[in-house]
């Protein structure tokens, strides 16, 4: 709900005094940039989408893996073209979120998945086929 | 009257006079009739010294860093009264309830009673104390005049105190969860749980979970943005250190409790199957994604402890931190080694022997940092000259029990041990000794080391002393037999026992509970006697303790704007360097300050919150939907409000100081 | 404020006479919002990826999931980003109308990926497939609603923004809230690339 932080104190410190703002604010794209990513997310969504609607590879393995690549890409362009990423805005400090937040995700995933994973052999010893039967 | 049901069922959804807990509960009527007059007798006095203005403009609406801290703790202080009434019930209900005697808590009461003791401790003391100190002393520390976002600290205050409300209102507005404090599935499914309890806990921590991460956000900004010039990473106070990592751990796991809560919320009110034991739901993932929060959780509390007892030592040493480096890389070790230990809290889940080896592993490399912590916290001592000040007794006291504490903890990190000793009262001891030893006692210590930079005069020492006695002694009389009955397989949460040689440990242990009761006691008087002794105790140098950080280089209680003029750093002990070094304070050249301007939209929003939760928990729809869209609409028209700082005069900044002048010239 | 600290060892100095500003922070305290949001998300991808193959005998995503809808939805959530993109353009050149005609187009755009996903769960739900059906079921509503929940406040904020900025115009403060709402919006751009990827084409895959 609060979604606008806000900070009164320095507020009118950047109406007054412009030269403060050490550029810091100025990590827009420019039209040839967006235009950019625009098209190679465009490209990188319409691959995975073409790949399996139309049943384009044999081996399902493969798809999925592709489709993760391309998506981990596509991840990659947004976060360049559209969120304006790099390792000086703010002093590299969201930058460092960005990659401790990616730590943590990676973390929480595959530990979920390798925990929960191992408890269901131990636990439970079905095979994913009867799992997806399970009432 | 209301003849229709239904209308009533629409009105007051499940809600029913049955509903108020003390029309049938003997021992809750009587809480309630104290409670009703202690707080006719402090609304009257308000009303009566006509302070209800002088609150609402100082006070409730206030943006200011230092105050909203101080909120913060006067919050954690009442929560730690109520959760320790729970404590001393389960220790009298324990020592008693042997054999044919059934004691006087039945165990519908006595589940709610340590639910709700785990729930207020964690989530609603110690996180609120952490949070106000923090909340105090950083900006102070890195010479700023508040945090990054004024108004959105005070509402997270508010959040955090609209979430006590909540859990304080299951006390006498039906029940609270009897389900432990973490509230696992399926007990904790609508199919086992079908009451309000779960819902008040669920709806409590939400609330106060919104506070909690968006205070952790603003005090990152805080501390990477407003530092003072020449204040780089490592010229960062400890204790400022030490916060930023917590406030990291805050910001990147409360999200995974909110979430977790979510689901658990949905499964509830929409009939999901996320925890479930049907169609294809699992609980055991709840504990997986409740402990990824649980974990980093801990050291949420412990770091600021850390933190603090490193800035205690070396200023009551005389001497600088030995291993400062060291010091920030075990820190930053720990926040991040944290996300990576989750699983020793269900090692006897059955994911075998890999998982439980590699959490198991981790676990131990955990205390690797936290030893060394230990070391240069010894060597910080070595050869100086200590002071032996209530803060200090409060730092020895924790090395000595939180190492026992760290030490069974490490014992608890081999599997095989923890399969014996998996939810027995070792568990619990282990557990309250690394945080009555480590949080407690540091968070008690900051209180008695920072109390006369807040309010201009220090504690009285002898009080302190005994605080601390009680409690240290307390604690090992309360928490050792729980040791030994660990040991021997007595598992924790159980009301009743039939063993009766069992029965002299649980005696020893109340009296503990006793002793420590004695402790708060104390404490309490130790505030009183230093309120009436204030002109005594009066601190006019605003550096009581010979110190070293910035907060002690303005005056005590600091001036609103903190400081008059941004103060340079060249060293991480700042004041003990500018001290050194010849520092005089400027008299002249005073500008007008830039200050944030108070508001009451935080107070609203919360008072908002608290229906809407309330609505949500009874069923009352109608509630939760109009005042969900009064939060929206009170937040939105926030941001209309583009007016929110105003200047204080030079000439009130020239007053302040010179007044200051004064005092500083009596004193010498 | 460079100048102000360099100090010499005979004379240090230990304050700043001139006023000081430390740098805003809003932009890197709504960055670590993102971040905190982010985690939550995490939290469900991690449920669905655990419990998503869990279908208690019932519809599994290749019977539910028609992924031309997927499809035109994705290309909508897309042409949001790039017409705010266009939006943040026309900010910087100072150009109030073209800022809002580009915000009204990318509202345009997130209300029709509203609809088409509000469509889609309508469909799910009549045919039996509701979030109760199964954990799977259960963990496809709660990672997607989640998200749609998120494009619906963007969107609710959107208006208030172009509200503020038809009553102050392009203000500094306008500004920065147009940059971190752009945050927000990119961000769940991030998001719904992993919901499609993980959820729609390697659910349909099997």
């Amino acid at each position: 709900m609060s979604s606008h932080p806000h900070a009164p104190a320095q507020e009118s410190a950047h109406n007054t005094h412009h030269g403060h703002s050490h550029g810091h604010e100025a990590a827009h794209g420019t039209f040839k940039s967006y235009m950019t990513g625009f098209i190679l997310s465009v490209i990188l969504t319409a691959i995975p989408f073409w790949l399996v609607m139309g049943d384009v590879l044999d081996s399902k393995a493969l798809t999925a893996g592709l489709i993760m690549v391309l998506g981990v890409v596509q991840i990659v362009v947004h976060m360049i073209y559209f969120l304006h990423m790099n390792t000086k805005s703010e002093g590299g400090w969201t930058m460092l979120a960005l990659i401790f937040t990616i730590i943590i995700v990676v973390i929480a995933l595959s530990g979920s998945l390798w925990v929960m994973h191992h408890l269901n052999t131990n636990m439970m010893p079905l095979n994913p086929e009867m799992m997806k039967n399970m009432p | 009257m209301f003849t229709n049901t239904n209308l009533m069922e629409f009105i007051f959804g499940r809600l029913s006079w049955d509903s108020l807990a003390f029309t049938h509960e003997p021992i809750i009527l009587v809480t309630f009739i104290a409670v009703a007059f202690g707080g006719l007798a402090v609304l009257g006095a308000l009303t009566y010294f006509r302070l209800w203005g002088y609150l609402w403009k100082e006070w409730f609406t206030s943006v200011d860093h230092k105050k909203i801290g101080i909120m913060y703790v006067i919050l954690s202080l009442i929560m730690l009264l109520r959760g320790f009434a729970d404590a001393v019930m389960m220790r009298t209900q324990q020592a008693i309830a042997f054999g044919g005697n059934e004691g006087y808590l039945p165990p519908h009461h006595y589940d709610q009673v340590f639910t709700a003791h785990g729930v207020i401790m964690i989530f609603f003391f110690a996180m609120p104390i952490v949070t106000g100190v923090m909340n105090f002393v950083v900006p102070l520390q890195i010479g700023a005049r508040d945090v990054s976002f004024p108004f959105l600290n005070n509402f997270s205050f508010w959040m955090t105190a609209a979430g006590a409300v909540i859990i304080m209102l299951s006390l006498f507005v039906g029940e609270f969860a009897r389900t432990g404090w973490l509230a696992y599935p399926p007990l904790s499914g609508a199919d086992y749980s079908p009451g309000v309890g779960v819902d008040y806990y669920i709806w409590g921590l939400q609330v106060a979970g919104v506070g909690t991460t968006l205070s952790g956000i603003n005090l990152i900004a805080t501390i990477v943005k407003m530092r003072a010039p020449g204040m780089t990473m490592m010229k960062m106070p400890i204790f400022t250190w030490t916060s930023l990592c917590t406030n990291v751990l805050i910001v990147a796991s409360f999200p995974i409790l909110t979430a977790t809560l979510v689901l658990l919320t949905l499964d509830r009110y929409a009939g999901t199957n996320f925890f479930t034991n049907d169609l294809g739901g699992n609980p055991m993932m709840y504990v997986n994604l409740i402990w990824i929060w649980g974990h980093p959780e801990v050291y949420i509390l412990i770091l600021p402890a850390f933190g603090i007892f490193s800035e205690i030592v070396s200023t009551f040493s005389g001497k600088r931190l030995f291993g400062y480096a060291s010091m920030v890389y075990a820190t930053v070790v720990i926040t991040i080694l944290s996300y990576l230990v989750w699983l020793h809290h269900f090692f006897t889940m059955g994911s075998g022997a890999s998982v439980n080896a590699f959490f198991g592993i981790t676990t131990m490399i955990i205390s690797i940092p936290t030893g060394a912590k230990m070391f240069n916290w010894l060597f910080t001592m070595y050869r100086g000259r200590i002071r032996y000040e209530v803060p200090m007794y409060w730092t020895i006291g924790f090395m000595v029990t939180f190492v026992i504490g760290g030490m069974s903890g490490v014992m608890l990190a081999v599997p095989p041990a923890d399969f014996v000793l998996h939810n027995s009262l070792f568990l619990i001891a282990h557990f309250h000794n690394v945080i009555i030893g480590g949080v407690v006692f540091g968070l008690l210590a900051g209180v008695n080391f920072w109390f006369p930079k807040a309010f201009g005069y220090k504690l009285d020492p002898f009080w302190g002393k005994m605080s601390f006695w009680f409690w240290l002694i307390g604690f090992y009389f309360a928490f050792m037999p729980l040791y030994v009955l660990g040991l021997m397989g007595v598992t924790r949460r159980v009301n009743h026992f039939e063993d009766p040689s069992l029965q002299i440990w649980f005696v020893i242990a109340a009296f503990g509970a006793f002793l420590i009761a004695l402790g708060i006691g104390s404490f309490v008087i130790q505030l009183v006697v230093s309120f009436f002794k204030r002109e005594q105790l009066r601190d006019t140098t605003g550096d009581p303790w010979d110190a070293r950080t910035l907060e002690w280089s303005t005056s005590s209680p600091p001036p609103e704007y903190n400081f008059a003029f941004t103060p340079v750093v060249h060293d991480h002990d700042s004041w003990y360097d500018m001290k050194k070094r010849g520092y005089v304070r400027p008299l002249e050249g005073f500008k007008p300050i830039h200050m944030p301007k108070n508001t009451g939209t935080g107070v609203i929003l919360s008072a908002l919150s608290v229906a809407l939760a309330f609505g949500m928990i009874w069923y009352m729809w109608w509630l939760a939907a109009l005042s969900f869209l009064g939060i929206l609409v009170v937040s939105i028209a926030h941001t209309f409000n583009y007016k929110r700082d105003y200047y204080i005069p030079a000439e009130t900044v020239v007053a302040t100081e010179a007044a200051r002048t004064k005092q500083l010239a009596e004193q010498a | 404020m460079s100048e102000t600290q360099a100090v010499s060892a005979e004379k240090p100095t230990f304050y700043l006479t001139e006023d000081h500003h430390p740098e805003n922070s809003t932009m890197l305290g709504f960055w670590i919002y993102l971040m905190s949001d982010c985690l939550m998300f995490a939290v469900l991808f991690a449920t669905y990826a655990v419990l998503g193959r869990n279908y208690a005998a019932g519809p599994s995503p290749a019977d539910l999931f028609d992924l031309q809808l997927v499809a035109i939805n994705t290309a909508m959530l897309l042409f949001s980003s790039i017409t705010y993109g266009f939006a943040m353009l026309r900010m910087e050149k100072g150009d109030k109308g073209g800022t809002l005609g580009w915000l009204v187009l990318t509202l345009m755009f997130g209300l029709a990926f509203l609809g088409i996903e509000l469509y889609e769960f309508h469909h799910l739900i009549h045919e039996g497939a509701g979030p109760q059906r199964s954990a799977f079921l259960s963990a496809f509503f709660t990672l997607v609603g989640t998200h749609g929940l998120h494009v619906t406040f963007g969107c609710i904020w959107l208006v208030t923004l172009m509200v503020q900025v038809m009553q102050h115009g392009l203000i500094e403060a306008n500004r920065r809230r147009l940059m971190c709402l752009s945050m927000f919006w990119h961000f769940l751009d991030v998001v719904w690339i992993g919901v499609f990827s993980l959820v729609y084409l390697i659910g349909v895959l099997g």
